[in-house]
């Protein structure tokens, strides 16, 4: 079935990416939301909605595929992109009252980006630092050992940095 | 023949039918939630579940083919607790709100918590809190009371071929939604409302216009007149433990009155009007060498997907509104003027087995002025619900006759409510406009039944026209791409949206009864091989509209009421 396009243009890249899976069917399209994702930090709406014509597939089929699985997101990253561990280890050491505090500090929920567009949140599966627990990593910085408490100030901390990084450019 | 013993009987099998199918057959009944009837099982709900000597585990015996003799036994302790627990696991979350529910009384879930005898909530499940869908016109969703059998998601892609609805999200989250979790309205939705009669619970239903309706009736100033679809009258008797399939114009147009109508009309009337203006367009391009094939246009299922889906083949399509949307054309105009009343103190309803006419209705190319042709729009079951309301029984109300001047109407016009029906009305009348006489046979069997796909040729005076009949968009989908990819042998196209044609529309009695359909498609044969005015040019009533009004087909005043336009859309499908 043919769809007609939405206005807005997907990112250029996407057509070199979907050039790459020529006659492509329902199997390619896991790989195929996992290499979008990467290049584009995100599935943006246009991406989707181009997949699906690329694919043959309705639209709301690439969505709720998109959706079943935890890897993607939907909206672009923040400046600073949280990943909470909530692997065993971290578990263990109470990796869940770690993400609820965040959670309530940007409001927010895993998934998401904050208005500000300052932050961005993920869960993932263990990331490797067990005798760190619990972790959370920001831009690839790990911060080991983190409380309810501690983790609001590191968010702190980089909203002042991102504050002064601007004051700096201005 | 497979020799098999149900519950100690033995009966003869089909190698290979689902072991479902059988034990219907047997009479033997098993619940179901995820089954539907002419699709691949998918096994989700497991509700249909039944021990086979040999197997260990219980066994869905909507996906279990019969291969060889063996004991099946349907309604052991084992089953029977097993149906029970999958239903009290699925209201744990349920919003339990049947009181205010549209499906209460008329709901597989409530019908199954009764029939096992569920008394009881022993798993406590946080109660399950999705908002609303009421961004379309036509449907409203209600996913709290989703059940996630899937039903509606596979009617909407592989009967419909749209696939605007998805599962999305996962685990306890997971619900039913659109793409970008956006309202129905902004998707590709048709609003045929084939979801709505394949859902078990109210997680679907229609978007009601009875408090507007009410409202109107209740209003002093306003005129409130009434149509009804062909396939209505054929069908609202079931509702009243009448026989399915007969006829019962003569009651509902009596009971309508009582109800505070003014005027009762026929849409079959209109039609019959339709027919006039449909089969000169044909003639004109036949002769004119105009674009073809033609495609129907009264189904607005099928108009909006064209719109959506196949843009480049909106010059097919028949330039004809609906008869639904030619009766609220000719009532603000002519009958007004006839009766001498403000178009603006006309209220005008029309009663449907169709869930898209409201939106058909609310399309702002159905306006002239600043007035609406239709004003609200009740789908069958809103009516019977409105007759319950009034304490009207059909079995009980005498039938009267419908208002003229557009009360009349011939069986050609009431065949419309069936697939095929406006092909054959549309052939009696071609023939007679080609060849100044009647044919011969009225009857076209080859586009008669409830097949999705069927075809015919006709000769018209050493002239052979072809034309197919399809139903279920998924159909009409095939075919398109085929005269894309170069098919080129056809006339005439009649599509009807839902699969069967408007006796199987999304606005008629939930369930989607497939032997019901069929019964109601033979009521409206019967009244044809009953009844001698069987051509739509023939309606002396249509005639005059002619004659006092409109002119001849096709005239000037013809393409300003009777005619309209479509345009391309954008949709996420
Ligand atoms: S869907 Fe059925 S069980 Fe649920 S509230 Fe409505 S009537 Fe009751
Ligand atoms: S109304 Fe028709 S098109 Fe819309 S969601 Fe339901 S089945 Fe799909
Ligand atoms: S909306 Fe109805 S048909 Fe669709 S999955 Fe839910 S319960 Fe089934
Ligand atoms: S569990 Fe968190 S780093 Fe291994
Ligand atoms: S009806 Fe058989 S599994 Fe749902």
């Amino acid at each position: 079935m043919i769809v007609v396009l939405p206005e807005t243009t997907p990112e250029p890249d996407l057509e070199s990416i979907l050039a790459e899976y020529p006659l492509a069917r329902r199997e390619s399209l896991i790989p195929l939301l996992q290499e979008v994702q990467e290049h584009h930090g995100y599935l943006s709406r246009p991406a989707i909605v181009r997949i699906g014509q690329h694919l043959d597939l309705p639209t709301s089929k690439i969505y709720g595929v998109a959706t079943f699985y935890n890897q993607f997101r939907f909206q672009p990253q923040g400046r600073y992109h949280v990943q909470v561990c909530r692997g065993t280890a971290c578990h263990v050491k109470g990796s869940a009252a770690v993400f609820e505090a965040i959670k309530r500090e940007l409001k927010i929920d895993a998934g998401q980006t904050s208005r500000d567009r300052m932050f961005s949140l993920e869960v993932v599966a263990c990331i490797g630092a067990c005798g760190l627990a619990p972790v959370i990593c920001i831009n690839d910085v790990f911060h080991a050992s983190v409380t309810p408490q501690s983790v609001i100030k590191i968010l702190d901390s980089y909203r002042k940095k991102a504050a002064k990084h601007d004051d700096q450019a201005a | 023949m497979v020799t098999i013993e149900i519950n100690g009987r033995p009966f003869e099998a089909e190698p290979g039918e689902m072991l479902l199918q059988t034990l219907r057959r047997a009479g033997v009944q098993v619940p179901t939630l995820c089954h539907l009837e002419g699709l691949l099982p998918s096994g989700a709900c497991r509700m249909c579940v039944v021990e086979i000597e040999g197997q260990r585990g219980l066994i869905p015996s909507c996906a279990y083919p019969v291969t060889q003799p063996t004991k099946v036994r349907t309604h052991s302790a084992r089953a029977v607790l097993a149906r029970r627990t999958i239903v009290e696991l699925l209201v744990a979350n349920h919003p339990d709100d049947c009181l205010y529910c549209t499906r209460n009384q008329d709901c597989q879930l409530q019908d199954l918590v009764q029939q096992l005898g569920v008394r009881q909530r022993r798993y406590a499940g946080e109660k399950s809190r999705h908002i609303m869908d009421m961004s379309s016109p036509s449907i409203v969703r209600e996913p709290s009371k989703c059940v996630l059998c899937g039903k509606c998601v596979r009617v909407c892609e592989e009967v419909q071929g749209v696939g605007c609805i998805d599962f999305i999200g996962r685990g306890s989250r997971s619900k039913i939604g659109t793409a970008f979790d956006d309202g129905l309205n902004v998707s590709g939705c048709i609003n045929c409302g084939q979801c709505v009669v394949v859902c078990p619970t109210g997680a679907l239903a229609e978007r009601s216009h009875i408090p507007e309706v009410l409202a109107a009736l209740r209003d002093p100033r306003k005129r409130v007149v009434v149509q009804h679809a062909p396939a209505v009258s054929v069908t609202v008797g079931e509702a009243f433990g009448l026989p399915v399939g007969a006829d019962v114009a003569g009651a509902m147009t009596g009971a309508l009155r009582r109800l505070g109508f003014d005027r009762v009309f026929d849409t079959s009337f209109t039609a019959d009007l339709t027919i006039m203006e449909e089969a000169s367009e044909l003639v004109h391009r036949l002769q004119n060498g105009g674009r073809l094939p033609m495609l129907t246009s009264c189904s607005p299922g099928w108009i909006k997907f064209v719109e959506t889906s196949y843009p480049e083949s909106i010059g097919n399509l028949s330039t004809c509104k609906s008869p639904q949307q030619m009766m609220g054309a000719v009532i603000k105009s002519y009958f007004a003027n006839r009766e001498q009343i403000d178009p603006h103190d006309i209220y005008s309803v029309s009663i449907m087995p169709c869930t898209a006419k409201k939106f058909e209705a609310a399309r702002p190319e159905m306006m002239r002025h600043g007035v609406a042709d239709i004003d609200a729009v009740l789908t069958t079951r809103e009516l019977v619900q409105l007759l319950h309301m009034h304490g009207l029984d059909l079995a009980e109300v005498p039938a009267e006759n419908a208002d003229t001047p557009f009360g009349e109407r011939t069986t050609a016009g009431k065949l419309f409510g069936a697939s095929g029906g406006v092909m054959e009305a549309a052939i009696r009348t071609a023939h007679w406009m080609v060849t100044g006489r009647e044919l011969e046979a009225f009857t076209v069997d080859a586009v008669r039944g409830m097949d999705g796909v069927k075809q015919a040729s006709v000769n018209v005076d050493g002239l052979t026209l072809n034309v197919a009949v399809v139903s279920g968009l998924g159909n009409a989908c095939r075919l398109l791409d085929q005269i894309r990819d170069g098919r080129s042998d056809l006339h005439f196209i009649e599509v009807m949206t839902c699969p069967g044609g408007c006796v199987a529309g999304g606005g008629q009695p939930f369930g989607a009864d497939v032997d019901a359909v069929r019964r109601r498609m033979q009521g409206l044969y019967e009244l044809d091989r009953q009844e001698s005015v069987r051509t739509s040019h023939n309606n002396a009533s249509v005639k005059r509209l002619y004659d006092e009004f409109l002119g001849q087909p096709l005239s000037h005043t013809s393409h300003e009421l009777l005619h309209t336009h479509y345009v391309p859309r954008d949709a996420l499908a």
